[in-house]
């Protein structure tokens, strides 16, 4: 092997999986590209990412992609067309307007809540729960009983109780999201960390002279990364279902917005005769929230820390 | 001597994502009633050739051999019944850490009496008073109370005995032996060894230690094979061992730092690719 | 001779156990001395105290002269005293590489020729620069040993604490490993605190030893008393027995 690939220049495949890589950029690229092949082994999980990719797609071209305007409808000749009807592949609603428009323009709210949501509900959580963790004492006790408290109330009722406070709106329903969702990464952090923490190499890195504050997002915050990311993705799904279910109930998202669980909600009345204008939204929920549990099942194999130990 | 195990070609590998990984290749020997110390470090193949004989291979593992016969039966062939009755009853292993191999939530008492309750059809009285026989025979003092004890009330020296009580309770031919002092304290071991000593030179049982103590396994055995890189590199008695012809088996007994042998620095072991081979 | 760790009456209590009972022992600069004992006899315990990693419950601690309090320890003392751990593979991170753990104690003390340190610290300890941008995970046990002694000397420090360094590692690479540990002590001048449950190996590597037992300290030797069986204490006498191999008792009868 060794005079094989010294004396003919390497390919991109074996620079990537070099056991001995020369710089920093390789041993990264090399352990990105070791957890992408892990990952695309997984075919369901590659379906995954492609659907969220899609959705990315689509709402970032959701002007271009859209037929018709996702708010102004065509009040006097086309409503509540079926699906299929001349220039409505969806049909429309009881406003007239096109369904595909707005579930094409909907995708950026749902990508937008998840984001958000992600964003401020995962570091919260992250921190807390590795401080914690990593402090002990009464630091921890009070963080966890903190936690507890959130995590003592249903998580729907809570929010909606945070919207019924701040008042109905998309951003509102977000920061309620937000709120009720970080102490499950809390705990799953705490518990990482209060397995490392007594590891010979933090206990090294503490010989060193680090403060707890350098080890913490160093050295623990790392190690955590991979179940919580895990964990987030898969828990995209209930946090869309929670941001339509808000919307469903009137707090989230106002009219117009093309929200798809106020889409839904507002398609209700005519669920028996005009079936699609509820349930279209309810298929983008679906296939979306498919999405995001295929690809949290195919990170936690990719991201498996246990694969580094040998 | 009649052989009570035969092992030819034995070879055991694992597929792996990068390509098979040949754990043992080819390993051969005869095995009658005596005491064999089967020798190596780390990735050697000693444990994997133990198993292998033991049929605890993990199931995606390959095994293959000539011949692997144990008292005449082809284990290799064998229906996986045989290979469980044999298992226990006839052949017995003894693990390293006690604290792994042992049933945490079962006492150590009812652990004894299930093993001999499996292979034999005795009354339950008969097997706790055999039971407790057993822990009397690895000289533990009060077998009564630790025959009710759980294995996490028990010192590590303790729990081997028990583990060692249990597998001989019901008195198999051969005991293989995977490192099963390397997790006590020296003073332990000693206890332990001489325990273990004791029963199978009374009972004429025929031992496989496996280890990487070098010293250790040959002041206990008859004969040791050394191995390396999944191959038997020497065979030697180890009462013979000063005069070991392989590098490696000189290599492995000059690196050790010894009491009252000043030598610095150590002789390192200059491993040679054609040792591999 | 200047004393460069003195540890006096000390105790570690975790909850209800004591893992130290008023332990004291007396490390010059410049020699190696040696902590032998077996599980639980607080050998480890006592190399964590001075370390600042275990809680001390009475008893003092100085380090070069100068008095150690609690579990605080500032920069000075982490520059002087560095450790190495038993478990090759527990105590390297598993997601960073070799570089970046020899890089992370120069960022933490602010040493800027970072380059040429890294460089010098794996071709000191065999490596050479080939190794620099591993994962452990790509590293066997000894080459994992070698890279835990470069972060530890990477700091340059003058007191070298050896928990248990070779105990997890092969024959053949616990001599590797112990060669290593002789010349860097020769070359930097190192005191090392070497704790061992194999009395081979520490009488290989150190002048003098302490044997504990149950928290305490029982005996204090040099090495060549130790050879030389000039031993005061049963429980040493035991060790002594039991490090030199199986016997088979004698048929009597």
């Amino acid at each position: 092997m060794s005079l094989a690939t010294e004396t003919r220049p390497l390919t991109r495949r074996e620079w990537l999986l070099s056991d001995r890589p020369q710089s920093r950029l390789q041993a990264r690229l090399g352990r990105a590209y070791m957890t992408w092949r892990r990952f695309s082994a997984n075919r369901l999980a590659v379906v995954g990412l492609l659907i969220l990719l899609g959705l990315c797609f689509v709402a970032a071209f959701a002007d271009l992609l859209a037929p018709h305007s996702p708010v102004i409808g065509n009040l006097a000749g086309a409503r509540l067309l079926s699906p299929g009807s001349e220039g409505y592949l969806l049909g429309t609603d009881d406003q007239g307007r096109d369904i595909l428009s707005r579930l094409i323009h909907g995708s950026r709210l749902t990508l937008a809540v998840v984001v958000l949501v992600a964003v401020i509900a995962a570091p919260v959580g992250l921190i807390v729960g590795a401080v914690a963790g990593y402090a002990g004492g009464w630091i921890d006790a009070i963080l966890m009983r903190i936690t507890d408290i959130f995590l003592a109330f249903p998580k729907l009722v809570l929010a909606l109780a945070f919207v019924a406070a701040l008042g109905p709106g998309i951003e509102n329903a977000v920061i309620a999201i937000a709120i009720t969702s970080w102490p499950p990464y809390a705990r799953i952090a705490r518990a990482e960390t209060l397995t490392l923490r007594n590891s010979d190499y933090i206990a090294a890195v503490r010989l060193m002279g680090a403060s707890p504050a350098r080890i913490v997002f160093r050295h623990v915050i790392p190690m955590c990364m991979s179940s919580l990311i895990v964990r987030v993705t898969l828990d995209m799904a209930g946090i869309i279902l929670t941001a339509a279910g808000l919307g469903f109930l009137g707090l989230g998202a106002q009219p117009p917005l093309p929200e798809w669980g106020a889409m839904i909600a507002s398609g209700r009345r005519f669920i028996l005769d005009q079936w699609w204008v509820a349930t279209m939204p309810g298929i983008a929920i679906l296939i979306v929230s498919l999405g995001f549990n295929l690809l949290g099942d195919g990170l936690r194999d990719a991201l498996d820390p246990r694969e580094s130990g040998q | 001597m009649s052989a009570l195990l035969t092992v030819e070609d034995l070879r055991v590998s694992f597929p792996t994502r990068t390509g098979v990984v040949e754990a043992v290749r080819g390993v051969s020997f005869t095995l009658g009633r005596e005491r064999l110390g089967i020798v190596g470090e780390s990735g050697s193949g000693k444990s994997q050739t133990g198993r292998a004989i033991m049929g605890l291979t993990p199931l995606h593992a390959q095994v293959t051999a000539k011949t692997l016969a144990f008292d005449g039966i082809d284990l290799l062939s064998a229906p996986p019944k045989l290979r469980r009755d044999l298992r226990g009853k006839r052949i017995a292993m003894i693990l390293q850490d006690p604290k792994y191999s042992l049933n945490p939530v079962m006492s150590i008492g009812r652990q004894i009496v299930e093993t001999l309750r499996r292979h034999e059809k005795i009354s339950r009285a008969e097997a706790r008073r055999r039971a407790l026989d057993m822990l009397a025979a690895v000289q533990i003092r009060d077998p009564a109370r630790v025959f009710d004890l759980y294995p996490h009330e028990v010192s590590g020296g303790m729990g081997q005995r028990a583990m060692i009580a249990m597998m001989l309770v019901a008195g198999p031919e051969l005991l293989i032996a995977d490192e099963p002092t390397s997790a006590l304290d020296v003073t332990v071991q000693l206890e332990v060894l001489s325990i273990l000593d004791k029963l199978v030179a009374e009972r004429g049982m025929g031992l496989i230690f496996v280890s990487h103590d070098l010293r250790l396994v040959s002041s206990f055995c008859d004969r040791v094979l050394v191995m390396y890189a999944g191959r038997i590199v020497e065979e030697i008695a180890a009462s013979d061992l000063a005069n070991a012809r392989h590098p490696y088996t000189q290599g492995l007994l000059n690196c050790m730092p010894v009491i009252g042998a000043d030598r610095h620095p150590l002789p390192v072991l200059d491993r040679k690719p054609e040792w591999a081979l | 001779m200047t004393v460069a760790v003195s540890v006096e009456n000390l105790s570690v209590v975790y909850d209800d156990f004591r893992a130290l009972d008023a332990a004291s022992v007396q490390v010059e600069a410049g020699e190696s001395f040696g902590l032998v004992g077996e599980s639980g006899s607080g050998k480890s315990t006592l190399l964590r105290a001075i370390a600042g990693l275990a809680p001390v419950s009475e008893g003092t601690i100085r380090v070069q002269g100068r008095e150690l309090r609690g579990a605080r320890r500032d920069k000075a003392f982490y520059r002087a005293v560095q450790m190495v751990f038993q478990d090759p593979y527990g105590s390297l991170h598993p997601r960073q590489t070799i570089d970046r753990q020899l890089m992370e104690p120069l960022a933490i003390h602010g040493i800027s020729d970072g380059e040429r340190r890294i460089l010098k610290a794996l071709d000191e300890v065999g490596l050479g620069s080939g190794f620099r941008f591993r994962y452990p995970h790509q590293l066997s046990g000894g080459q994992r040993q070698r890279v835990a002694v470069a972060r530890a000397l990477i700091l340059e420090p003058s007191i070298l604490l050896l928990d248990e360094p070779t105990s997890a590692l092969d024959a053949s690479v616990q001599a590797e490993v112990l060669n290593l540990l002789e010349q860097v002590r020769r070359d930097r001048k190192l005191t090392f605190v070497m704790v061992s449950h194999d009395l081979g190996v520490v009488t290989h590597m150190c002048d003098r030893l302490a044997v504990m037992q149950e928290g305490r300290v029982v005996e204090r030797l040099t090495s060549a008393d130790l050879v030389a069986g000039r031993i005061a204490e049963d429980y040493t006498r035991n060790l002594m027995v039991a490090s030199k191999g199986f016997r088979r008792v004698a048929e009597t009868a």
